[in-house]
């Protein structure tokens, strides 16, 4: 349902790093070749290839694991954001509410708050309004041709 | 070899239909002063990422030869990228490292290009052909062959340290390098 909410919207390449949190929505992606998902080594490096997919016309999802969102950040600000490069970011939300392994806790608290410091809209993730969240956040990006975020909660992509 | 006669022996040597994605750093601003083209990618910022963002221009635009002018800081930083041009195998991507051994814009402080043979772990990664060249005379034996055979295709290519003077910054703003070339990538205005 997920996979399908982001093709009704337009996207059409995937690529990121994984996170267990993802493990169902990555699994889905991973099996079907035509959906052509491409493993990053890193989440700045999948960046760096989203935004050479949308140079060349396409509309690039990006998936990652919170801790890879500091990875990033650069790339945000001085790649996509410099060139207007649109991304959908989808970021697993580790650490929330405190209650997850120690590496995860710092970021999971602030996670929110560094998203909006580098200006970059988003919505957590309601499995209810799952295909109107997609396309409100595909219509920001397309019209301020920037990257916009979807948050994952533990148990909402498993 | 200097490092813009390399530049302009490229340049000269591109395919017609070819797009291009230069790193930041002096090899952005050496191709720009040599000769621009609307199908050039100025990288600016971002350092490490001209070989993603080649990698995901090739994958888009399978019909086009994709052209990523690196250096050999940019590859050191991001080296596992390597491995998924390898993994991907883009037959359209052909990636050029000028190597100078070290970070010309920032000073001249050394990398460790000189130890580490970046054109073998590309050959390990997987490309199809790697080569290191080390004078005009070769590079440009190289370029006349290396758009005709399947890539992906990696060409190291030493080069002296140091800089020309009188070589300006890209003087266009980064949302219309990126728009321009996504026209000539796509064929479409937007």
């Amino acid at each position: 349902m997920f996979v399908s909410a982001l093709h009704a919207s337009g996207f059409d390449f995937f690529c990121g790093v994984p996170c267990s949190l993802l493990k169902g929505v990555l699994g889905i992606l991973e099996d079907h070749p035509a959906a052509g998902y491409v493993s990053a080594v890193r989440e700045d490096a999948a960046l760096g290839l989203a935004a050479g997919v949308a140079l060349g016309g396409g509309a690039p999802v990006v998936f990652m694991q919170n801790s890879g969102l500091g990875v990033s950040v650069n790339a945000l600000a001085s790649l996509n954001r410099m060139y207007e490069l649109p991304v959908l970011l989808v970021i697993s939300w580790r650490g929330e509410g405190g209650r997850d392994a120690p590496e995860h806790i710092q970021t999971g608290a602030v996670m929110n708050d560094l998203l909006e410091l580098i200006e970059i809209p988003f919505e957590v993730l309601d499995c209810d309004r799952i295909e109107e969240q997609v396309g409100e956040l595909a219509r920001t990006m397309r019209r301020t041709r920037l990257p916009v975020a979807l948050v994952v909660r533990r148990g909402m992509l498993q | 070899m200097k490092r813009i006669e390399a530049v302009t022996c490229i340049h000269q040597h591109l395919p017609g239909s070819s797009l291009v994605v230069a790193c930041n750093g002096m090899n952005s601003r050496e191709l720009y002063s040599v000769g621009d083209r609307p199908e050039h990618f100025y990288m600016i910022g971002s350092m490490g990422l001209a070989s993603s963002i080649g990698l995901g221009v090739a994958l888009r635009r399978p019909e086009r030869p994709v052209v990523i002018l690196d250096g050999d800081g940019n590859v050191l930083m991001n080296l596992g990228t390597l491995g998924n041009i390898g993994e991907s195998a883009p037959a359209n991507l052909f990636h050029l490292v000028i190597d100078n051994g070290v970070h010309a814009s920032t000073g001249g402080q050394r990398t460790i290009s000189r130890e580490i043979p970046l054109e073998e772990i590309a050959r390990s990664c997987g490309y199809l052909r790697s080569e290191r060249v080390g004078d005009l005379a070769s590079l440009e034996r190289s370029l006349r062959s290396l758009w005709r055979e399947p890539g992906p295709a990696f060409l190291l290519i030493e080069v002296e340290p140091g800089n020309v003077s009188g070589i300006g910054r890209v003087e266009m703003d980064p949302p219309e390098i990126a728009r321009r070339f996504r026209e000539c990538a796509t064929g479409t205005k937007s």
